[in-house]
């Protein structure tokens, strides 16, 4: 479809502005710029109709099932977002007077409360804006209380080689030096690797409880308590909070400090790739190590961006808090977990569970052996799954599997639905020792076929220009 | 209770006993029994929607909005196009995760390409990537960009947002580096001290413009030192200004980054915001985050994908320069949305009235006798005034509901937008002016 600035006509335009009540002041020459940009001048209605026809080219929660492993695609209550809208909460000033905005204040004190209660940590920051900005957070909170006690032979950050890229990534910011410890064939932590890697130089631990392929570690305390007994802080990934929340803590795991992607375990919607909010809980003896604005503050703390955070977003997680409470907080999480083995069983006697036993809110299937048996591989399945207008899982990830795909149906889809993908993947199953070359080809319905992403990395074309 | 969980009891029942499992606890049979929260959760019963309404429509209620704003100081109360709030609304755009699917997300690939088109447009560089957090995150993530093994240190002018200087502090705390601040005169950064401070170590130099008393650097002048001393040249722009002043390009700048709120974006109590962040091509495959790309799909038909991964965490891992994932696409898509509904005469137009605006506002000030401008020099739409009595006029407008400036240093950061009329302003003055006769 044509690009908006295709569609642009010289001297349209929407009429916004009333003419100006006071004398304009020009700039002067030197500081004025000696072209217009290249804006797309449009109507109103080639504006709506451009972005009308662009969204009907997008699968969101609201189309259709996405079990996008690892991002917890639950659906997002228009409620939230309505509160957020609320002229009370958009249009105050992040610098307006305190005395003006204790409902801002309200909001996330509130939230605070309630989510350090679920996790069980003592005080929290909202500041961080997404969850892998949560984990640079958190990392510093473990940077600085080493630095406070003038421990400074502590440079290393031990991550299970089944983490999320942003934890090594993460580390690294933060100036530490990234130990990958292998897994347990079981996909837990390996003890044995992690007793041989624990010293004085153990600055902390960076670990997600449920892990990447949807186990609850059961050595947690056992974890934990190696890595504190050398005088090393375990932090909490949140990515995978929604199995537990209300079910067991982070907190009472031995964690120090988590953070959570409210974006995900807390229904907020993704937006195509955020804005998100990634709150950092931590316990008490890190609490003065938290972040703030030194603006809002005037207190010289860590900062890792302007103001209190996404503060809407908070606005939306906290009126999804409410509505859930103690007794929506568990279900949810129960529902989660329930519905991922439902639909794990279902698929059973095709695809292969990487882990066969009963798993968390997410499973990963291991299709090594389906693709030596088939050359079908896991991304051709996961192609094949949107002509049935089903979001692909995540992809090969977690990394301990090869030819993976990680299935997170989240607890906002019916049996229904879970029934219907189960007979998709049984079909693709059948179809990959029928006709494997279809697969190859797929997607065969959707708005493009497979893009060349070869092309688009050694040509980069990153803008749109004139012809 | 609320609930979004549409499987009855019954139901639930049935798919447990499905997995041979007989109550929901069996579902966590790996957490050690002793583990399991034994109690409900403090917190309060769930709520049916119209409950959840009203109390959070309280909260709301707490706080205090006016109908005049003259404070600005990294966020900008610009008039927001209607078309602006309903677009990035529809649901697809609201709820899609980041585009990993690139066949089930062309709408989000075309709509981030061509923000990262009008971003461009707007600075005059090269490429833009999908956003990132904030003006703040922006201009940390663009200090990391140019370091390298023999040049380590930052520097920056200590006419930078204090958020922005604190920000980058963080971040250089987290990789060890050194940050230094370049001392202003007159309200700008003084370019002898910069030439002092441009050693041999220095990776790269950061300034605003307008700067956070909004006055209009030599942002030319400066960049040519850094150059000569051959360091990197980063500007934090206000992209509302962009509209009219010469571009970060045509400055110099190797990096252009700035908050990307005043482009449609409500205040919210500071966010969620927008960082935009551009470079020149040549140092496209250090740009940290998403980025998207044009190619052609298996027919051979114009298609995006999000490009050049090479360089991120989930390939690169510790050795990544950026962490980042999730940035503020639906923000991002907002700002589009307002470059294109305003376009290049709409948004001249804000940008010509807000500096009008506080031109007028600034000159009916001074008119007082006791209030004065602490800086000389060309200001866009923010300045500070010197005024005795701070918190008595401030407190007086309130009571007009006018948010006044913003108390800095014994004095006020004001700021006027297309948004403030001349009414409001002519009262505002007269407020001013009776609080000091009194």
């Amino acid at each position: 479809m044509k690009l908006i600035f295709e569609k642009s006509v010289s001297d349209r335009g929407c009429s916004l502005l009333p003419p100006c009540d006071v004398e304009l002041v020009p700039l002067p020459d030197a500081q004025t710029r000696t072209t217009p940009p290249g804006l797309p001048e449009m109507s109103e209605t080639d504006l709506s109709r451009h972005y009308t026809q662009l969204c009907r080219n997008v699968h969101g929660v609201n189309c259709g099932f996405y079990p996008l492993g690892s991002c917890t695609m639950k659906y997002n209550p228009r409620i939230d977002e309505e509160m957020a809208a609320l002229p009370g909460f958009a249009g105050v000033h992040p610098l307006a007077p305190v005395h003006t905005t204790a409902g801002c204040r309200e909001v996330l004190d509130t939230a605070k409360r309630y989510l350090c209660e679920i996790t069980g940590m003592a005080d929290m920051t909202f500041q961080p804006a997404a969850g892998a900005h949560g984990e640079f957070t958190g990392v510093l909170l473990i940077k600085q209380y080493h630095d406070a006690r003038g421990d400074s032979k502590r440079k290393k950050i031990i991550v299970p080689d089944s983490a999320h890229g942003t934890n090594p990534a993460t580390a690294s910011m933060c100036g530490f030096e990234v130990v990958n410890i292998p897994s347990a064939p079981n996909g837990c932590v390996d003890l044995e690797a992690l007793k041989a890697a624990v010293g004085d130089d153990t600055a902390g631990l960076m670990l997600t409880n449920p892990n990447t392929v949807g186990i609850f570690d059961e050595n947690i305390l056992e974890i934990t308590r190696l890595v504190h007994e050398v005088g090393g802080l375990c932090y909490y990934d949140g990515a995978n909070l929604n199995a537990v929340m209300g079910v067991v803590r982070p907190g009472d795991m031995g964690f120090d400090c988590i953070h959570m992607n409210l974006h995900k375990t807390f229904a907020t919607p993704h937006g195509g790739g955020g804005p998100g909010a990634g709150a950092v809980g931590c316990k008490d003896f890190l609490a003065r190590y938290l972040p703030q604005s030194l603006l809002m503050s005037g207190e010289e703390h860590i900062q890792v961006r302007s103001f209190a955070g996404n503060f809407l977003v908070v606005v939306k997680a906290l009126t999804y808090l409410m509505t859930l409470g103690r007794e929506g907080i568990p279900e949810a999480a129960q529902s989660a977990v329930l519905n991922a083995n439902y639909l794990m069983r279902k698929i059973q006697g095709t695809f292969k569970p990487a882990f066969d036993r009963i798993c968390m809110h997410e499973f990963v299937l291991d299709l090594a052996e389906f693709k030596q048996e088939t050359g079908v591989s896991a991304l051709d399945v996961a192609k094949s799954l949107i002509d049935y207008g089903m979001h692909p899982p995540t992809m090969y990830f977690p990394l301990i599997v090869h030819e993976a795909l990680m299935l997170e149906p989240t607890e906002t889809e019916s049996r229904e639905t879970l029934d219907w993908a189960a007979e998709v993947f049984r079909k693709l199953y059948a179809l990959a020792h029928e006709e494997p070359e279809f697969m190859h080809q797929a997607p065969h319905s959707a708005q493009i076929g497979r893009p060349d992403e070869v092309r688009a990395a050694r040509n980069p074309i990153l803008r749109w220009q004139t012809t | 209770m609320g609930s979004y969980v549409p499987s009855t009891r019954a139901e639930r029942q049935e798919m447990l006993e499905a997995i041979g499992l007989k109550k929901e606890r069996d579902l966590y049979r790996d957490v050690p029994e002793h583990m399991l929260l034994d109690r409900p959760l403090d917190v309060p019963s769930g709520m049916s929607e119209l409950e959840v309404s009203r109390a959070v429509s309280a909260m709301a209620a707490k706080n205090r909005v006016f109908s005049t704003v003259l404070r600005g100081a990294g966020a900008y109360d610009h008039y927001i196009p209607s078309i602006v709030k309903y677009i990035p609304a529809k649901e697809e755009f609201l709820t899609a995760y980041t585009p990993y699917q690139a066949e089930m997300s062309q709408g989000v690939l075309q709509s981030i390409f061509e923000y990262q088109t009008m971003i461009c447009e707007l600075t005059g560089m090269d490429v833009s990537n999908a956003s990132v957090y904030d003006g703040a995150t922006a201009a940390a993530e663009a200090a990391a960009m140019c370091r390298d093994r023999k040049r380590r240190v930052t520097l920056v002018s200590a006419a930078v947002h204090p958020d922005v200087i604190n920000t980058i502090r963080t971040y250089c705390y987290g990789t060890g580096d050194t940050l230094r601040i370049v001392p202003i005169k007159n309200g700008r950064t003084d370019l002898t001290a910069l030439k002092e401070m441009l050693t041999a170590d220095v990776a790269s130099f950061y300034v605003q413009q307008p700067n956070f008393f909004g006055g209009l650097e030599d942002a030319e002048a400066l960049g040519q030192a850094v150059h000569e001393a051959g360091a990197m040249y980063v500007m934090g722009c206000n992209p509302i200004a962009l509209a009219i002043l010469k571009t970060p390009r045509d400055c110099g700048a190797d990096i252009a980054v700035g908050e990307g709120q005043p482009l449609g974006l409500p205040l919210g109590y500071g966010g969620p915001y927008l960082g935009y962040m551009t470079t020149l091509s040549k140092h496209m495959r250090k740009l940290p985050g998403r980025i998207v790309g044009e190619t052609v799909d298996s027919k051979g038909e114009r298609a995006y994908v999000l490009s050049l991964q090479a360089r991120e965490q989930h390939i690169r891992r510790e050795k990544a320069s950026s962490n980042i994932c999730s940035n503020e696409a639906l923000c991002a898509l907002t700002a589009a949305v307002y470059m294109a509904a305003m376009g290049p005469g709409g948004m001249a137009e804000a940008a010509k009235q807000s500096m009008a605006k506080a031109h007028y506002l600034a000159s009916g000030l001074c008119e007082i006798p006791g209030v004065s401008l602490r800086y000389s020099g060309e200001f866009f739409h923010e300045f500070v005034t010197d005024l005795p009595r701070t918190q008595e006029a401030l407190q007086a407008l309130e009571q007009a509901d006018i948010l006044g400036g913003l108390p800095v240093e014994g004095g006020i950061l004001w700021c006027a937008t297309e948004k403030v009329s001349k009414e409001a302003l002519d009262q505002t003055i007269r407020m001013v002016k009776e609080v000091l006769a009194q």
